[in-house]
């Protein structure tokens, strides 16, 4: 409780300014109109057009607000919460391809984890790549990804989470083999004079202790997730999902819908993100281990 | 129970070689409770890792058991006791101790059998379902040393146990650990750097020192296998506490 006095003004200032910031940038339309008109505006005037505007620069936060409230609840309420015109629709169809993404990325980095921390060669050759793989921009090689894929015949979800995967997997693997090699020499040395196999230390000792390295990255790889689902959803001048939404936006100069798009696809990473933040509280502390 | 001739290990390092041990000579018999002292750097630890086969000597031989330290670890011949109790905080009391019996293939009836067994001989009974940070220090080693008790080992092998502890712990856990061995009869070679420790836990007392590693005097106690606290107060126990001192001393210039 505490704590609610300053994040509320922090809010409350954010929004002021955003307010502010909207009547800058949407004024200069407003008095063209007006002058084309043969009229001048009065401040107040000037003020209430630049927060009401079809297509603004920057649209005002309770425009946001109210096409977030009819694409959603209102819908919902209305019966159709489902249907092709609803954020809960296009967050939906985003959401999957960046679930799927985030699990085949998890999945992809946690092997290639154990492979290089048990692997010379690996280890001596895998990371490079990785490496590598993450200093090409995304951006270029997404389109490549969906028309190949799509040139074979695979398109819809899976190209979508392929995108996702290549950026989820990346924290992952640097994550977990930070998090495979943090057992102590000390603890290796004793699962030594127990004469443990290796499958015994990886499965008592190494997988439990690397615990919270997984977490920290599985946060960043599902983060990385969504933008990978998000850019999927671009080059493919897709019909549904976030990214559609942002694209159709652009098109048409909807800078309202573009805002409510972009706002959703925060809230989806920061509830998703949020869930990882749960379940690794609830099971470091099983563990003892926060 | 162990035999070293000639034994010898010397590390390469980056400034040249470190002799740890050179032409190391010692028999450890059955039952014995040996202790190893010396200065600090003078291959005690190494020593012991060597009878562990967690390092490789260089030179001589080393026989644990009548076999090679490889087949003695193999066998799971010993239970090494480290100087932090390293136990896995994700695991119970019970749990930690389970560990080794897991790994070794323990039936489950036994392993519980054995749980509550050692817990009771490091005087722990009733903290198998507590986790680690609940424990203080001295109760942490304790349960460390429970582990090590709990597989059927003839060997102990510790390296500064209690080194972390403060006296009146350590004093208390010393006796417990001279309980234990007379009713268990484990052979125990132990690493410390207190003088009265090692001649108030010892039949044997093996005095080392530094650069190259090497040891510098036996001394065989003549203090009975059953000893109270108060032993230490006795002419007999001062006697070879000034042995042991005399023994340090001669093998470090006057540093000690
Ligand atoms: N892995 C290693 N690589 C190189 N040198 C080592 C290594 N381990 C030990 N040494 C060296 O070997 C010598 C003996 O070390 P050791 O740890 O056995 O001493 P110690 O008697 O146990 O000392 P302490 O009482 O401080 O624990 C030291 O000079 C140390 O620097
Ligand atoms: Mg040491």
């Amino acid at each position: 409780m505490r704590n609610l006095l300053p994040v509320l003004t922090i809010v409350a200032t954010l929004i002021a300014l955003w307010y502010a910031a909207a009547v800058a940038l949407n004024a200069q339309w407003a008095r063209d109109q007006a002058a084309r008109a043969g009229e001048t505006l009065t401040m107040s005037a000037l003020v209430a057009d630049t927060w009401s505007q079809d297509k603004p620069k920057l649209p005002a936060p309770h425009q946001v607000v109210t096409e977030i409230w009819n694409t959603t609840g209102a819908m919902v309420l209305e019966g159709r919460g489902f249907s092709k015109r609803s954020l809960f629709y296009h967050s939906w169809i985003t959401f999957s391809a960046t679930a799927l993404g985030f699990l085949l990325g998890t999945a992809l980095g946690i092997a290639l984890a154990i492979g290089i921390v048990y692997n010379r060669t690996m280890d001596m050759s895998v990371m490079p790549w990785v490496i590598a793989s993450q200093t090409i921009p995304i951006l270029a090689i997404a389109p490549m990804i969906i028309v190949v894929l799509n040139a074979v015949g695979i398109s819809g979800l899976l190209p979508k989470a392929m995108i996702s995967m290549y950026l989820s997997f990346f924290p992952v693997v640097v994550g977990m083999v930070k998090g495979l090699r943090s057992p102590t020499p000390m603890q290796l040395d004793q699962m030594r004079t127990w004469n443990a196999s290796a499958n015994q230390t990886f499965w008592r000792l190494r997988l439990p202790s690397s615990m919270p390295y997984l977490f920290t990255s599985l946060k960043v790889g599902m983060a990385a997730s969504l933008v990978g689902a998000i850019v999927g959803e671009l080059p493919t001048g897709a019909v549904a999902g976030l990214g559609a939404r942002l694209l159709a936006g652009s098109y048409y100069g909807q800078t309202i819908q573009i805002w409510s798009a972009l706002i959703m696809a925060a809230t989806l990473a920061a509830v998703l993100v949020g869930l990882i933040g749960l379940i690794q509280r609830i099971t470091l502390k099983r563990m003892g281990m926060a | 129970m162990i035999s070293a001739r000639n034994l010898s290990l010397t590390f390469q390092t980056g400034d040249g070689p470190v002799h740890a041990l050179k032409d190391v000579r010692l028999e450890v018999q059955k039952g014995d409770f040996v202790s190893f002292i010396g200065p600090s750097g003078c291959g005690k630890t190494t020593f012991l890792r060597c009878m562990a086969d967690l390092e490789h000597p260089t030179g001589g031989s080393l026989a644990v058991n009548g076999i090679s330290p490889e087949e003695a670890r193999k066998s799971r011949a010993y239970g090494y006791v480290f100087q932090a109790a390293g136990l896995y905080p994700w695991r119970t009391i019970g749990g930690n101790i389970r560990l080794p019996l897991e790994i070794m293939g323990y039936g489950r009836e036994d392993q519980d059998v054995r749980v509550k067994r050692v817990l009771e001989l490091v005087d722990l009974a009733g903290f198998e379902r507590k986790y680690p940070w609940q424990l203080s220090g001295g109760m942490q080693q304790r349960a460390s040393i429970a582990r090590a008790l709990a597989f059927d080992a003839d060997l102990l092998l510790m390296d500064e146990p209690f080194g972390a502890l403060d006296e009146i712990v350590r004093d208390h856990l010393n006796e417990q650990l001279l309980h234990l061995w007379e009713r268990t009869n484990k052979t125990i070679c132990f690493v410390t750097h207190s003088i009265p420790e090692a001649v108030y836990l010892s039949t044997k007392i093996v005095v080392m020192s530094p650069r190259p590693g090497r040891i510098t005097d036996v001394i065989e106690s003549t203090l009975p296998r059953h000893r109270p606290l108060d032993i230490r107060e006795t002419p007999e126990f001062l006697e070879i506490a000034h042995r042991v001192r005399e023994g340090l001393r001669a093998g470090h210039g006057d540093a000690v």
